[in-house]
């Protein structure tokens, strides 16, 4: 290998960039700007679409529009309040069972618990439920977990009725069967970004665990899963995300039944699911009315994102802290 | 399922003057109709559709089952051809439709308050008062006291009643309530009153179409709700027994709704206008009537362009002929 001197007035090794290296870099730049902008715009267009086809109704109903419990097209009285506590109450419910899931997995696969070769065909699987359509796992729900879990439910409602969980029987749709199926469909993100974190922390790190005598789990529990919580908490995040947003699986399996009960088997709806099932036919007032709670989901999912990353930054200080 | 409505919708067409345009030849080129609304209705106006198409290859009929109130909006709008709707279009209202509406019945059915009940062995029989309150989502349970004693011989369980309403705004809905608005004052008066669309009780489940509420019934154990008679029969769903105004239970049959047309019958429709169906259909009287039956009309314009002219006729009148057999 030569080792080249520049000798001063020689011809330099570095030189000004020629045009077309110029023009790659400006023409890049450009258009990675333009890609940019055109998602804030199209961000920006949605939401003045939706909020100007909704403002009659904003200016209609106002606020009693979020704590009203009808939804009555006939006399023009609409209110969200079920479908917003619906909307929450499931995806929490599914966060609480998908997230567990998912987080164990994600330890699971990538803890040395097994051999990585079948390590990597468990995830495939695992992903490969992101590829089920929703109309799928619907359907799935109506004709597998609805049987399955009905004569458990009701058997509950009988012995167990007084605990407001199981107040109601399960009569079909419900509660219960969405929120079934609905961790199961925010699995897969939650457990591939769960193992993306897990597998980012340091392997010295483990290590020197190990080197302090703590066992596996203690290793695991105590230092890795902490370690990763930023990288966690937004696998949970975005799985809610997910969650808020699902539409035609819980649409077949939740009932759309406009009430606001804690019982686990009872019907219920979602923000999604009425705007599904209502804008096809929805006339005049009812359109508005679908717009404005077409808002409300967005504003929703925006806070849960927005509150997401403030404790996702939040956390990540701490942890460098201590 | 349909009533044999023949004399009564023959009746009212020749009133209209419709069979005035019948005579015309038929045009040999391709003429397409587009109808739109009733569920209720939908699996006789398909079946008529195929076998008149068999007959007139000539003329394609398509028929979109979108519920009575999506129907009669299409129909105003010019997008349907015709429209099929089981409320009559009120006076006030055909009155703003450009070409003029001539409205036929073309069929009858009843009102048929299914249920999912397994276990349960035996007939329901459910007095007017009791399931007026069920839709008002006053009675919870099927264990109701109130419900337990005109069951005396069932054994009912504990379980909520899963009650299933229409989404949609639906013909059946309009005959449905405008019955309950004529048993029960409550309902008229406190409850969601008489429309094609009306607020059900929080509580009630929504679906779309008589065959989307006969899909979650069957779906559905311990639920309730009304659909067209056909659509019950052919999901094998039970019915139950209602109370009439005689005070006598009757099971859904096609008797029993033929009992009940006929005790409607000669208290002209076309006397009450056309605003509202007649009392005598709301609650019709005698020992063995069914009390929930509607008819259910196709809304014609007054005129057509010249091919489409013949082809609704040829078609209204074979179906008011043939189509009654």
């Amino acid at each position: 290998m030569s080792v080249q001197f520049v000798v001063p007035g020689s011809k330099s090794v570095s030189r000004p960039p020629s045009v077309a290296a110029y023009l790659v870099d400006r023409t890049f730049f450009f258009i990675a700007a333009l890609g940019a902008l055109i998602i804030i715009a199209l961000v920006a267009y949605i939401l003045w679409e939706i909020g100007g086809q909704a403002l009659p109704a904003i200016r209609t109903s106002g606020a009693k529009f979020l704590i009203n419990t009808g939804w009555d097209a006939q006399r023009g009285n609409f209110g969200i309040l079920p479908q917003i506590w619906g909307t929450l109450y499931s995806s929490l419910l599914a966060l609480a069972i998908g997230g567990f899931i998912g987080i164990t997995i994600a330890i699971f696969l990538t803890q040395d618990f097994l051999p990585p070769r079948i390590a990597v065909i468990f995830r495939t699987l695992i992903e490969m439920l992101a590829a089920i359509p929703s109309v799928v796992f619907g359907l799935w729900g109506i004709f597998v977990v609805i049987p399955f879990v009905r004569p458990g439910a009701n058997w509950l409602f009988e012995h167990a009725g007084f605990i407001p969980f199981f107040g109601s029987s399960l009569s079909g749709p419900g509660l219960l069967p969405a929120v079934i199926v609905l961790s199961i469909m925010i699995l897969p993100t939650v457990a591939a970004i769960s193992q993306d974190a897990i597998g980012l922390v340091p392997y010295k790190i483990k290590e020197a665990a190990y080197g302090m005598g703590a066992t596996r789990w203690e290793a695991i529990l105590k230092v890795i899963v902490p370690t990763a919580s930023g990288g966690i908490f937004s696998a949970l995040v975005l799985g809610f995300g997910r969650a808020l947003g699902e539409t035609m699986a819980l649409a077949m399996l939740i009932g759309n039944s406009n009430q606001i009960s804690l019982s686990l088997f009872s019907p219920a709806n979602t923000l999604a699911a009425l705007l599904a099932s209502n804008f096809p036919e929805a006339a005049q007032p009812e359109r508005q009315a679908l717009m404005y709670a077409a808002l409300v989901l967005l504003a929703i999912t925006l806070v849960v994102n927005v509150f997401g990353t403030l404790i996702l930054i939040w956390t990540s200080q701490k942890v460098a802290k201590a | 399922m349909s009533l044999s409505l023949k004399k009564l919708a023959a009746v009212l067409a020749a009133g209209t003057g419709l069979f005035g345009l019948v005579d015309a030849p038929i045009a040999a080129s391709g003429v397409e109709i587009h109808g739109a609304g009733s569920t209720f209705a939908a699996p006789l106006y398909e079946k008529w559709m195929a076998a008149f198409e068999a007959a007139q290859p000539s003329i394609s009929l398509h028929y979109d089952a979108v519920g009575s109130g999506e129907g009669v909006a299409r129909f105003r709008a010019g997008a349907a051809d015709f429209g099929a709707s089981d409320a009559p279009l009120p006076a006030t209202d055909a009155s703003t439709v450009d070409r003029g509406v001539v409205q036929v019945p073309s069929t009858a059915g009843m009102i048929v308050l299914a249920y999912n009940l397994p276990g349960v062995q035996g007939q329901l029989k459910l007095p007017q008062d009791v399931y007026v309150d069920i839709f008002l989502g006053k009675i919870r349970t099927w264990d109701d006291p109130r419900i337990l004693e005109a069951n005396t011989d069932l054994d009912l369980p504990s379980t909520n009643i899963a009650l299933i309403g229409r989404r949609e705004s639906s013909g059946t809905t309009y005959a449905l309530t405008s019955h309950l608005a004529a048993v029960s004052p409550s309902w008229r008066e406190e409850g969601p009153g008489v429309g094609k669309l009306v607020e059900w009780p929080n509580v009630a489940m929504l679906a779309r179409g008589n065959e989307g509420v006969a899909a979650k019934i069957k779906l559905s154990e311990g639920s309730i709700g009304y659909v067209e008679y056909g659509f019950a029969k052919r999901l094998g769903l039970p019915a139950a027994a209602l109370e009439n105004k005689d005070g006598q239970y009757v099971v859904p049959s096609e008797d029993a709704g033929a009992a009940a047309l006929a005790a409607s019958a000669g208290h002209g429709l076309d006397e009450h206008g056309l605003d509202g169906l007649p009392a005598s259909l709301t609650n019709p009287p005698g020992p063995h009537t069914y009390p929930i039956v509607t008819y259910s009309w196709l809304l014609l314009h007054e005129r057509y362009p010249a091919a489409q002219a013949q082809a609704v006729a040829s078609f209204v009148s074979w179906a008011l002929e043939d189509g009654q057999r």
